[in-house]
């Protein structure tokens, strides 16, 4: 039966190729710092359960220590504008459908682990979708391979392009998922809680419905994620206040503030999957700021939607 | 409250702009330090505690990995763009005479959200279509009306193809009943001993969905008329 290890193995494979090819790579002075950093990663992947959690977190650590220190730009060999255009040309909308396979990969996969048994004896269950995503890039490099036979090591090659191009945020996600698990094993969000109903006047509806939808997004644009945000607003004032004190239906007070989260998400770079890494694959000249391009375009909506969230709760959750 | 030094340290990191990777590290090891913190705790209690904080983000780190494996699908991307999939979606692209940047990326932020809120969030993402498809598309139907692009429309365009691809799946996801946030807002009730079913916080999701399809449609169209105003002015001096 295929795991979500077959598929760390995977993973682990295509970073250990990147360190090789990283390392060989004379137009990035940098190579060595990359191809560190992809290491580190590689044997995260390849031998994290290995390691022992001390042993995980010194990994993470230094991961931590080359992305301060900065990492490079590689330049592998891929082909020219013109050639691209040419290309372009001579194979027409086909070059679509290899970019569908690995959606329609991770689909199908899924649907099929739930709806049939048999699928259930080739597929590990509880992560059929990522599973069946890693295999659906597989049959997508597959296809291209046979179809347009570029050189064997173009999908490294390539792939590292791109990897590279991402960086450092690559991990960002990752990483803030671990600061929560240390969040919430210190009792941050009790914190937060105590402070919210010492200074701020949670007797009306209106005024809790408001303080739980803001204290929402600005957490969220703190840590990244709504997920993080969540369970410490809404245990601080959410449940207490707007759902116990002033009656609001858990239902949809947790819904729509979950939502009001999402808000925060699309105006803080500490999304770096969302809005990092998009101005970086985009090559945006500002995306090394704080608030780059990406995140400029989304608060005009981001916040008359907060404000959308707000009027919503205060009239839906209170039936 | 010393353990809310943590969340300091984030946003002190963020006013300095140093590495967010540094930032987050910094802050977990801040918050396990101020945990320790008595009056009586000497450097080896520190140590201690510095390394058990250590251990529960590995742990945590290394039971996360399933986020960063999603980024092997760059190999099979990055062979299709040395293929010209981009060249080949601004080519499809300009053969359309009625698409425009706003009419392009409204079809694709709702298309994105219908299918969000059906479950599929893969069809979409910024390394699978944004970069490869959905940028090229909008700065191609751009160009098919305006002639070459200065710099700053460039990048508005691309910015708003990112920006349509996370506002469609941000508010459409939490529709679809069996989607990572909905999961966790029932775990979280059920730890206070309030039982919910998936579906009814799906439903509670509809009404901030309708909100952001009619902010960002009217921002898309708002789009439109601003490129429209600092482009066709320039294509006329141009011919």
């Amino acid at each position: 039966m295929i795991t979500l290890q077959h598929a760390y193995i995977v993973a682990g494979l295509f970073f250990l190729a990147l360190v090789i090819l990283s390392a060989r790579d004379e137009a990035n002075p940098r190579r060595l710092r990359n191809a560190t950093f992809w290491g580190l990663l590689a044997a995260s992947f390849l031998g994290g359960h290995a390691f022992g959690d001390l042993g995980n977190g010194l990994l993470a650590l230094g991961l931590v220590a080359i992305a301060a220190f900065g990492l490079g730009q590689g330049k592998p060999k891929t082909t020219s504008q013109e050639e691209r255009r040419a290309s372009a040309e001579r194979n027409g909308n086909l070059l679509f459908l290899p970019a569908l396979i690995i959606p329609a990969a991770a689909l199908i996969g899924t649907l099929l682990v739930k709806e049939t048994s048999w699928a259930q004896n080739f597929i590990e269950a509880k992560n059929a979708t990522l599973i069946s995503l890693t295999l659906g890039v597989l049959i997508a490099i597959g296809v291209i391979m046979a179809w347009l036979k570029p050189p064997p090591l173009a999908p490294l090659q390539e792939g590292r392009r791109l990897m590279d191009a991402v960086g450092w945020a690559a991990l960002l996600p990752q990483m803030l998922a671990a600061l929560g698990a240390v969040f919430l094993a210190a009792g941050v969000g009790e914190q937060v809680g105590l402070i919210f109903a010492e200074y701020i006047p949670l007797d009306t509806r209106t005024m809790a419905v408001a303080a739980y939808c803001v204290g929402m997004a600005l957490f969220t644009i703190i840590m990244g994620n709504a997920f993080a945000a969540f369970p410490v607003m809404t245990a601080a004032v959410g449940l207490p206040f707007v759902i116990h004190e002033l009656g609001g239906d858990p239902v949809r007070v947790c819904a729509i503030g979950m939502l009001a989260g999402f808000c925060g998400t699309l105006m803080t770079p500490m999304a770096a999957n969302f809005n990092v890494v998009p101005a970086n694959l985009l090559e945006l000249p500002d995306r090394k700021q704080a608030i780059n391009g990406v995140i400029r375009a989304q608060i005009p909506t981001a916040l008359p939607l907060l404000i959308a969230n707000i009027v919503l709760m205060r009239f839906l959750a209170f039936p | 409250m010393l353990v809310l030094l943590g969340i300091a340290v984030v946003v002190f990191g963020f006013i300095v702009r140093a590495n967010p990777l540094l930032v987050v590290m910094a802050a977990a090891l801040t918050t396990g330090l101020a945990a320790a913190w008595t009056p009586e705790a000497d450097l080896a209690a520190y140590y201690m505690a510095g390394r058990e904080t250590l251990a529960q983000f590995g742990k945590a780190f290394n039971d996360a990995r399933y986020i960063s494996l999603t980024w092997i699908l760059l190999a099979a991307i990055g062979l299709l763009e040395r293929a010209g999939l981009q060249e080949r979606a601004r080519i499809a692209i300009a053969k359309v005479e009625a698409a425009t940047v706003g009419r392009l990326l409204w079809v694709y932020f709702v298309i994105r959200q219908a299918s969000a809120a059906l479950g599929l969030t893969s069809l979409g993402g910024h390394a699978q279509m944004v970069r490869p498809l959905v940028a090229p598309m909008a700065e191609g139907a751009a160009e098919a009306r305006f002639g070459a692009l200065p710099d700053q429309q460039r990048f508005l365009i691309r910015s708003h193809a990112a920006a349509a691809d996370n506002i469609g799946l941000f508010f459409g996801e939490d529709i679809f009943i069996a989607i990572a946030s909905i999961l966790l807002i029932k775990g979280f009730l059920e730890t206070y001993g309030i039982i919910v079913e998936p579906l009814q916080l799906s439903i509670w999701a509809i009404p901030t969905a309708i909100a952001a399809l009619i902010i960002h449609s009217v921002r898309l169209w708002l789009l439109d008329r601003a490129l429209k105003r600092a482009l066709s002015g320039k294509a006329e001096a141009g011919a």
